[in-house]
């Protein structure tokens, strides 16, 4: 596919509309091993990004990026914030003057994001982060030609059901240890939410 | 040269206000600016705010940043890098409270930016090296 500036806006909207309908569910998952505030934090940060993109006329998509980074960096509040704010800025970085954004290019502001992410959490894969979701997806659209967007969201979501083994040595849950094993990540579910708007966005591309 | 400035990071707002109140007792000719809470007023951190906070404290000395758990680290690196100044430090790993009432102890002595960072780590990170 190709994204051009409405398939960014569209792309950030359906994010929003999955994270607003399972709002509750990442609260859940959160007050078992975290601090119960990511379905709060991801419904607040993502409602004001689509509420700042689609009022906005975009030239890019980079434009479109910029304006999400800075919203999340500034409205989530926890540990989202940052990470999130810094993906939406490295791919905002690495789509600047494409137009439209090619898959190659989507590739490698997704890779960009999760290198951003990595640095900013100071973790790697296998921590019981959503970087256990970025890392599967980057590798993924790296290595695909065509890639299909059904493919990309079942890689999505098995890695975000993988993270329910894990022991957790990042973040809140590290400090349960042992007993953050049995639960899935907060923050890989956003992000799957946020892979598989792309997958819908991407397959009405197609 | 002006003395250090000292940003305090923490989920609450009233434990940044109440760690600034601590140190105002003892140390008067340093800035310390609390940077407590999300923009909102509730239980996280926010970047630009911090950011701000770092505006605020420095006069010219270098700003040091103290924070206390899970993203409020991490949200320091960003609004150091979002302020882009030199001579602007977080403390990393250095408990709040403690840390940041010897930072500004130190701070006041005019002691400077690299040397406050050193007995710091000394200080409370004794067991680990470096
Ligand atoms: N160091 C880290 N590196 C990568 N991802 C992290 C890190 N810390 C937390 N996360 C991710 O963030 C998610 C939690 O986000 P949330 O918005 O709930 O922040 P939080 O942990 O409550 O933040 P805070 O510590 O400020 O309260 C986790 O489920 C995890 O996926
Ligand atoms: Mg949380």
């Amino acid at each position: 596919m190709e994204m051009k500036t409405e398939q960014a806006v569209a792309w950030i909207e359906k994010a929003n509309a999955l994270i607003q309908s399972n709002k509750e569910y990442l609260t859940e998952l959160d007050q078992a091993i975290g601090d119960g505030d990511h379905g709060l934090n991801m419904s607040r940060g993502f409602q004001e990004a689509e509420a700042k993109v689609s009022g906005t006329d975009y030239d890019t998509v980079a434009d479109v990026f910029k304006d999400v980074a800075t919203v999340l960096m500034s409205k989530i509040g926890g540990a989202s914030g940052p990470l999130y704010g810094t993906a939406f800025l490295k791919m905002s970085m690495t789509v600047k003057d494409k137009d439209p954004v090619t898959e190659a290019n989507l590739a490698d502001a997704v890779e960009a994001a999760l290198n951003g992410m990595k640095q900013r959490g100071k973790a790697e894969q296998g921590e019981k982060t959503m970087i256990d979701v970025w890392h599967p997806v980057a590798d993924f659209l790296k290595n695909g030609q065509n890639v299909q967007a059904d493919k990309l969201e079942e890689t999505a979501e098995r890695a975000m059901n993988e993270t329910k083994d894990i022991v957790a040595t990042k973040g809140r849950a590290a400090y349960l240890q042992e007993r953050s094993k049995g639960h899935v990540d907060p923050g890989s579910t956003s992000s799957f939410y946020l892979f598989q708007a792309l997958a819908d966005v991407w397959k009405k591309g197609e | 040269m002006a003395n250090v400035g000292i940003v305090l990071i923490s989920h609450s707002p009233k434990v940044a206000e109440g760690v600034k109140d601590i140190i105002s007792e003892a140390v008067s000719n340093v800035k310390v600016i609390p940077a407590g809470g999300t923009e909102e007023g509730g239980i996280g951190t926010s970047a630009p705010q911090i950011q701000q906070a770092i505006e605020e404290a420095d006069s010219g000395g270098g700003v040091l940043l103290l924070y206390d758990i899970g993203s409020a680290g991490m949200n320091a690196e960003m609004a150091v890098e979002l302020a882009d100044k030199k001579d602007c430090y977080v403390a990393d790993d250095i408990p709040l409270v403690e840390g940041g009432y010897v930072a500004a102890v130190e701070a006041g002595m005019e002691r400077s930016l690299d040397e406050i960072l050193t007995s710091l780590r000394s200080s409370f990170l004794s067991g680990s090296k470096e």
